[in-house]
C-alpha cells in the first residue's frame, strides 16, 4: 500500500501555481521533498493534510481520499511537525502531556515520557526557555506519542545544529524500523535527505522536476569535468546540466550514456539538484 | 557469527552491488552456512543507514542467483548451494579472462614478466592483499 498518493495535483494562486504534481510514498519508506524556498513544498504538505483545498487532482493518505469524511478520523494516525513548534510559552513538557491526553484519542502517555527521556528533555522547564533544538524535539516527541503510522515534517531540521539534526534523523530511522510506518519530510538541507530518504521528490517553481528512488539517482547521475572538445563529443541526451568556464566544462550526465573512460567525480544529491535546478541543459 | 558489511559511498560501485557481493562472499567463504538466517531487510537497511529499497534489491538478486531463499513471514535463509560448484564457476571465469589476456598480450608485445608486473600494480591500486 502507499502511505501517500498524489495524482495530478494542481493549486493556483495569483502569483504561484503548483502544477500537476504526481508522486507516491510506499508504506514503510521515507520520502524527501526538496526544493528552494517558495518552490511549493509547504503548499504540497498543506494540500496533503487538506489544510488548504486543491483545485484539481487526487490525494490519498493511508488509503483514504483526504477530502472524504473518513479522513478526519485518520488524522489521529498522522503526526505533523512544522518548522516552528507552537506551544504556549509558560507550559512545561509535563503540561503538554495533560493537554494532549485530551486532544488525541490514542495518546500514549508512557511513550511520551519515554521519548522525553530519550531526547533528554526536561519535564518541568517552561517552553520559552527551551532552545530551538529542544523545541523541535518536543514537537517530534508529541507527534510520535499518539502512535502515528505517518509522520509529515515541514523543514523540521532547518536551523538546528548538525548534532541535533543527526539525533533527529536517527529518530526517523528508528521510527521506520516498523514497516507500517512512513515519513514525508521536506527540507532544503539536501545532505540530511541524502542520509535518510528512500525516495526523493524535487519541486522547482511549482513543478515536479524529479521523483525517483534516491540510490538510483546516485547510480544514474554523475558529475564530470572535461575539456570543451570532449564535452562537444558527448551524446546530447547524456547531458542533464552544465557549467561552462573558460577552462573546462562541468556537467551532470547520465553515467551509462558516456564513454567509460571519462573520469567521474564523487556526486552528491545536492550536486544533482543544483544542476537540474539551473536547467542549463543543451 | 560476525557479519561484516561495509558500505562505501565513494567507491562508485552501486550500494546494492556492494551488499550483494559481500553477502555472497560470506556465503562462499563459509562464514554464512546453509540454513543460516540473514538479517531482515529492514534491520540491515536501518543499521547500515541505507535505503530499504536498495537492500531489497540486493536480496532479490541474491535470491535470483540461488544464494538465499525466502520463507514468507519468517525471513531469508542461506540456500543449499554447493560452494564447490560456485568456486568452479569462478575458476572458469578466471580462465576465460586469462584466455583473453593471452590473445591481447602478443598484439601489444607484452612479455609474461610485464603482464605479472601489471597484475601487481593493479592489485596495489585496488588494495587487494
Amino acid at each position: 500500500m502507499n502511505a501517500i498518493e498524489v495524482k495530478n495535483l494542481t493549486k493556483k494562486y495569483n502569483d504561484f501555481t503548483l502544477d500537476n504534481i504526481s508522486f507516491y510514498l510506499p508504506e514503510g519508506s521515507i520520502m524527501g521533498l526538496v526544493g528552494e524556498n517558495g518552490a511549493g513544498k509547504s503548499t504540497t504538505i498543506k494540500l496533503i493534510m487538506n489544510a488548504i483545498s486543491r483545485d484539481s487532482g487526487e490525494i490519498n493518505v493511508l488509503g483514504c481520499d483526504n477530502q472524504s469524511p473518513g479522513f478526519e478520523k485518520l488524522k489521529n494516525e498522522i503526526g505533523v511537525v512544522l518548522d516552528e513548534a507552537y506551544f504556549p510559552e509558560v507550559i512545561t513538557a509535563a503540561n503538554v502531556n495533560s493537554i494532549m491526553k485530551h486532544t488525541y484519542s490514542n495518546w500514549d502517555e508512557k511513550a511520551y515520557f519515554d521519548y522525553l527521556n530519550k531526547f533528554s528533555l526536561p519535564k518541568d522547564k517552561v517552553f520559552k526557555d527551551f532552545s530551538r533544538g529542544m523545541k523541535m524535539k518536543l514537537a517530534i516527541a508529541v507527534a510520535l506519542s499518539h502512535n502515528p503510522r505517518l509522520l509529515i515534517l515541514d523543514e523540521a531540521t532547518s536551523g538546528l545544529d548538525p548534532m541535533v539534526r543527526d539525533e533527529i534523523l536517527e529518530i526517523f530511522n528508528d521510527f521506520t524500523r516498523d514497516e507500517r510506518n512512513s515519513i514525508l519530510l521536506s527540507s532544503h538541507i539536501i545532505s540530511d535527505l541524502e542520509k535518510i530518504c528512500d525516495y526523493i521528490a524535487f519541486i522547482h517553481k511549482g513543478r515536479l522536476m524529479l521523483f525517483e528512488e534516491k540510490d538510483r539517482l546516485l547510480e544514474e547521475y554523475t558529475v564530470i569535468k572535461v575539456s570543451k572538445s570532449d564535452f562537444e563529443a558527448l551524446p546530447p541526451e547524456a547531458v542533464k546540466g552544465k557549467k561552462v568556464t573558460n577552462f573546462c566544462v562541468e556537467a551532470l550526465v547520465l553515467k551509462h550514456k558516456i564513454p567509460p573512460s571519462l573520469e567521474t567525480q564523487h556526486t552528491t544529491l545536492e550536486d544533482i539538484v543544483l544542476f537540474l535546478a539551473k536547467g542549463d541543459g543543451r | 557469527m560476525v557479519l561484516d558489511i561495509i558500505i562505501s559511498n565513494t567507491s562508485g560501485k552501486p550500494i546494492y552491488e556492494q551488499i550483494y557481493s559481500q553477502i555472497k562472499n560470506h556465503i562462499i567463504s563459509g562464514n554464512l552456512k546453509e540454513g543460516d538466517m540473514l538479517p531482515s531487510i529492514r534491520t540491515l537497511a536501518k543499521d547500515l543507514r541505507i535505503s530499504v529499497i536498495t537492500t531489497k534489491r540486493a536480496y532479490d538478486e541474491l535470491e535470483k542467483d540461488g544464494y538465499i531463499y525466502t520463507v514468507a513471514a519468517k525471513g531469508c535463509f542461506v540456500a543449499n548451494k554447493n560452494t564447490e560448484i560456485i568456486r568452479e564457476g569462478m575458476l572458469k571465469q578466471i580462465e576465460d579472462y586469462m584466455r583473453k589476456i593471452c590473445e591481447l598480450a602478443p598484439a601489444c608485445n607484452l612479455s609474461n614478466e610485464e603482464l605479472i608486473e601489471m597484475f601487481r600494480i593493479i592489485q596495489e591500486e585496488e588494495n587487494i592483499p
